[in-house]
This record gives C-alpha cells, sequence and structure tokens, in this order.
C-alpha cells in the first residue's frame, strides 16, 4: 500500500541557464510542497540519469546539492520506462516498510545543454553500437521500422497517426507549461518534414528542458488520497533487430499485471496516461492494451473518444508530442497531471472522472514496458 | 573468403550467425553461449546473404554532420533465409515481404550490408 502524496512539475521547453540540479531542484521543491513535506521527512529518494550530466552517483549528487539525508538512494535507469520503473519501486519499497516518505525526481536541460547533433547521437546509442548504430540509424529511424511492419499489419495510414499528434497539441494549448503553443491539424503532420518514414517532424516528440517530481508515502500527508494500486512490467529486448515481434510487445502483459494487482479491468479505467514519444508509439501501446481495438487508436482521436471531455480523456496535459520531453521526467510529467486530474486540480483541462487511471511507459524500443494503476480513495 | 566468422561488424564483406548444436537455435548478436538454451559451445556460421524484407525506413534526418552527406538512405530488417534477423541498408524503393540479396557498400569508411532485390 503506498500513496502518492505530492507531485511537482517545471514547464518544458527552452529553458537556458538551468542545469539537471536547477531542474531537479525546482521539481522537488514543488513535489514537496504539494506533499506538504520538508527536506527532512525524506527517507527515500530515487532519480533518474540525465543525458547532459552523467555522473555515477548522481543520487548521491543531488542528496548533497539538495540538502537531504535519506536512509536509501540510488538512481534508476530504463530509458523512457525509468520514470514510471522508479513510482513501482518506492512503491513497494514503502510497502516493504524500507522507506516512509520516497521523493523521485528526474531534469535535465536536454534541448539547452548539448547541441542538437549531441542529443540525437546520445539517444541514438539505446542501439547496439556494433550492428546497428554503424549503419547510422537514429531513434525515430528504430520507430519508424517498427511502424512499418505494425502499419503493413493493422492497416494503420499515416493520417491515422496524425490524428494522434493533434490531440496532444489540443490538450498542450490548454496547459500553460506546454512546450509548444501553436494549433496544428491532421494536413500539417501529414505536410511536416520527413525525419525516417513513415514518421514526419510532428509523429516525433521534441526534445526539451525540464524536470518533474512526486514523492509517494506510506501514508497521507495532506488532503489527498491517491493510491497506488497495482503494478506491472515486462522487458523482452533491448535492440529493435532482436526483438521478439514488431506487432506484439510487452505492454499487454505489463498493462495486465497492473489491472490484476489493483483487482480493476479496462472498463474501470477513467483516464489513461500513455507513453507517446512518437506517434506509432501511442497507437502501438493503445492497441496492445485494449484502450482502442487493433487499427482504431487514430479514428478513435479523431471522433474526440480521447479528448479532455471524452469517453476516456488522454495524455490531458499534452504528453511528450506536445508538453515536451526532457528524458526521464518526460513521462514523469504523465503521472504528474493524473495527480491533479484525480485531485480535482487541472483546471481548463479537468475532465469530469478520474477515479481509476492507468498509465504505461515504454523505454528504448519498446523494449521496457511499466504500468501503473491509481485509485483515489477520497 | 571460406572463413564461416568473417563479418562486416569487424571489416570483411560477409555476414556471420551463430547456431545451437544442442537446441538449434540460430541468432544474430555475437556471443559465446545459446541465449535460449545456455549450451556453451555454439556454431559460428555464414550466411548466404539472402532473404526477405521484414521492416524498412528511409532515414532523412541522419544523426551525424558526417552522415549527413549520405542522407537520405534507407534502413531495413531483414528476415535471412537462415532464420535470424538482421538490420542493413536498403534499396529505398524495397517494399515489406520483397526478396533480397546482400552486396557490401562502403558507409562512413566501412563495408555494410546493403539489400537489393531478387528475382529469386
Amino acid at each position: 500500500m503506498s500513496y502518492l502524496t505530492g507531485v511537482g512539475l517545471t514547464p518544458f521547453g527552452k529553458l537556458p541557464g538551468r542545469t539537471t540540479l536547477d531542474l531537479m531542484s525546482d521539481a522537488a521543491t514543488l513535489a514537496l510542497a504539494d506533499a506538504q513535506l520538508e527536506r527532512k521527512d525524506v527517507d527515500g529518494l530515487l532519480v533518474g540519469y540525465s543525458t547532459t550530466f552523467s555522473h555515477l552517483m548522481l543520487s548521491t549528487v543531488f542528496v548533497e546539492h539538495y540538502g537531504l539525508n535519506p536512509t536509501y538512494a540510488h538512481a534508476v535507469q530504463l530509458g523512457g520506462a525509468t520514470g514510471f520503473g522508479m513510482a513501482m519501486l518506492a512503491h513497494h519499497l514503502v510497502a516493504s516498510g524500507a522507506a516512509r516518505n520516497v521523493l523521485v525526481v528526474a531534469g535535465e536541460n536536454r534541448l539547452t545543454g548539448q547541441s542538437r547533433d549531441a542529443a540525437v547521437q546520445a539517444l541514438a546509442q539505446v542501439g547496439s553500437p556494433v550492428y546497428e548504430v554503424p549503419l547510422g540509424p537514429t531513434i525515430p529511424a528504430y520507430y519508424g521500422l517498427v511502424a512499418s511492419r505494425y502499419m503493413h499489419k493493422q492497416g494503420t495510414t499515416e493520417a491515422d497517426l496524425a490524428e494522434l499528434a493533434v490531440l496532444m497539441r489540443r490538450h498542450a494549448l490548454m496547459h500553460p507549461g506546454a512546450q509548444f503553443k501553436e494549433a496544428i491539424t491532421a494536413e500539417s503532420v501529414l505536410a511536416s518534414k520527413p525525419i525516417a518514414t513513415p514518421l514526419k517532424l510532428l509523429d516525433c516528440c521534441p526534445v526539451s528542458d525540464g524536470g518533474a517530481a512526486f514523492v509517494i508515502g506510506k501514508d497521507p500527508t495532506n488532503g489527498y488520497r491517491v493510491r497506488i494500486a497495482g503494478t506491472g512490467q515486462a522487458h523482452t529486448h533491448q535492440h529493435v533487430t532482436a526483438a521478439p515481434s514488431l506487432t506484439q510487445f510487452g505492454a499487454g502483459p505489463s498493462a495486465a499485471r497492473a489491472q490484476e494487482a489493483a483487482g480493476i479491468s479496462l472498463g474501470d479505467v477513467e483516464y489513461a496516461a500513455i507513453y507517446d514519444s512518437f506517434t506509432i508509439t501511442l497507437t502501438i501501446l493503445l492497441e496492445e492494451i485494449g484502450l482502442a481495438a487493433r487499427g482504431q487508436a487514430g479514428r478513435l482521436a479523431r471522433d474526440g473518444h480521447f479528448n479532455h471531455d471524452g469517453k476516456l480523456p488522454l495524455n490531458t496535459h499534452g504528453g511528450l508530442l506536445s508538453y515536451g520531453h526532457c528524458g526521464c521526467g518526460g513521462a514523469m510529467a504523465h503521472l504528474v497531471e493524473t495527480h491533479l486530474q484525480m485531485t480535482g486540480r487541472a483546471g481548463p483541462r479537468q475532465v469530469r472522472k478520474a477515479g481509476v487511471a492507468l498509465l504505461h511507459g515504454d523505454g528504448g524500443v519498446l523494449s521496457s514496458h511499466v504500468s501503473l494503476v491509481l485509485r483515489n480513495n477520497a | 573468403m571460406s572463413d564461416p566468422t568473417r563479418d562486416w561488424t569487424q571489416g570483411s564483406e560477409g555476414i556471420a550467425y551463430q547456431a545451437c548444436p544442442a537446441c538449434a537455435s540460430v541468432w544474430y548478436f555475437h556471443r559465446t553461449f545459446c541465449p535460449r538454451c545456455g549450451d556453451p559451445r555454439p556454431q559460428t556460421r555464414q550466411a548466404a546473404g539472402t532473404g526477405t524484407v521484414h521492416a524498412i525506413t528511409v532515414v532523412t534526418r541522419a544523426p551525424t554532420e558526417e552522415l549527413r552527406a549520405h542522407a537520405p538512405y534507407a534502413i531495413a530488417l531483414v528476415d535471412a533465409d537462415e532464420g535470424f534477423r538482421l538490420m542493413g541498408h536498403a534499396a529505398q524503393e524495397l517494399r515489406i515481404g520483397e526478396r533480397v540479396r546482400v552486396r557490401f557498400i562502403d558507409f562512413a569508411g566501412r563495408p555494410v550490408p546493403r539489400f537489393e532485390r531478387t528475382q529469386d
């Protein structure tokens, strides 16, 4: 049993002059204030990694910098799944009694802290240095390969993918912290410049500066009662070349484990927070988890099903595609937004009902999967 | 050229893969054991260089300044006839399901496999 007691999120985008430690600190301060806790209350610390500030011991660097004195601390590395992986670990640490209040924090000046080429190259290293990287692939190329096969099998079109980019932008326009402030249409997505077929610029999340944090604790520390009700993972491969399939991934089994642990089924889910590094990622995850039938994610998005006032609100902050992606903090923004929705604090984006939420993150090339179910017991 | 271990990742024109003498599984990334059953005696074999396109993407935005001059280039995942999957360069017009054969091209100063359409 554990509670998500507080959340913190910085704006994403260009935040010149802010370092990894600055952004981590900003987010941590927001999360502690939200949880009504002080530094001395934090006895567990989990941090993500930063490509602009690689360090063997980022957790203790942050302990020293921010002024903490935890009895448990380390960093976690699971690519895009890191944030939800840390949430799952914090949940188990609290449940086991190893810690009472675990601060989870990540931040990175991924956009302004390095050149765009450096960011693209750093990320491409999730590929095999021997069998893939020498061929000149990029992260969009790995996902472009997946997209080509998935679309071949399911009949998904580029216009279907575009609907998910449009949906995320529509939501981002309601959040003042989002990186992108201009509306887009399916036509503008389809006309955006090619990156790695079938993916175009607006099918890809941006590189951002930003930070995110949350506190997971044994007991409620404020008026909120959002509980982590179930968690699950699945890991099938690292490299796209070695993936067992390009049309079936670990998302289904991972989400099923989290639902089973929480004692819920998909029909109970009132809010969804799903990793969206690319439009194809979101499409595959929605369809494999079962939140959309195979081949139907784009149509449902177009019909308003995933709107903030739709049947199943999805990533109402705008997701990685439009709120932005600063590395480990990227998916953590999905969790922050989920908490705001579950506690009725999402302002103009507020959904009608968010008593049960399903969150899913993936890392690598759909390699690592982590799912969470949150329940509001208020 | 008869060395079955010759491989483009080592700078020679060839595609090596491995097979397990115990459980008969085959795989691409070199190891000293079978990833399926753990047998410590995998055999390294030379692939014929023929297969079927499983997935393909055309990269327009190259990752480095050095590779920018080569873009756009196509990258494919090919199901080799021996039963393993590998990544290589590819002719841009290829479609999923088409039969291909490898030749080796120079890419940024090293030989890399490039798959092209065959009639067989």
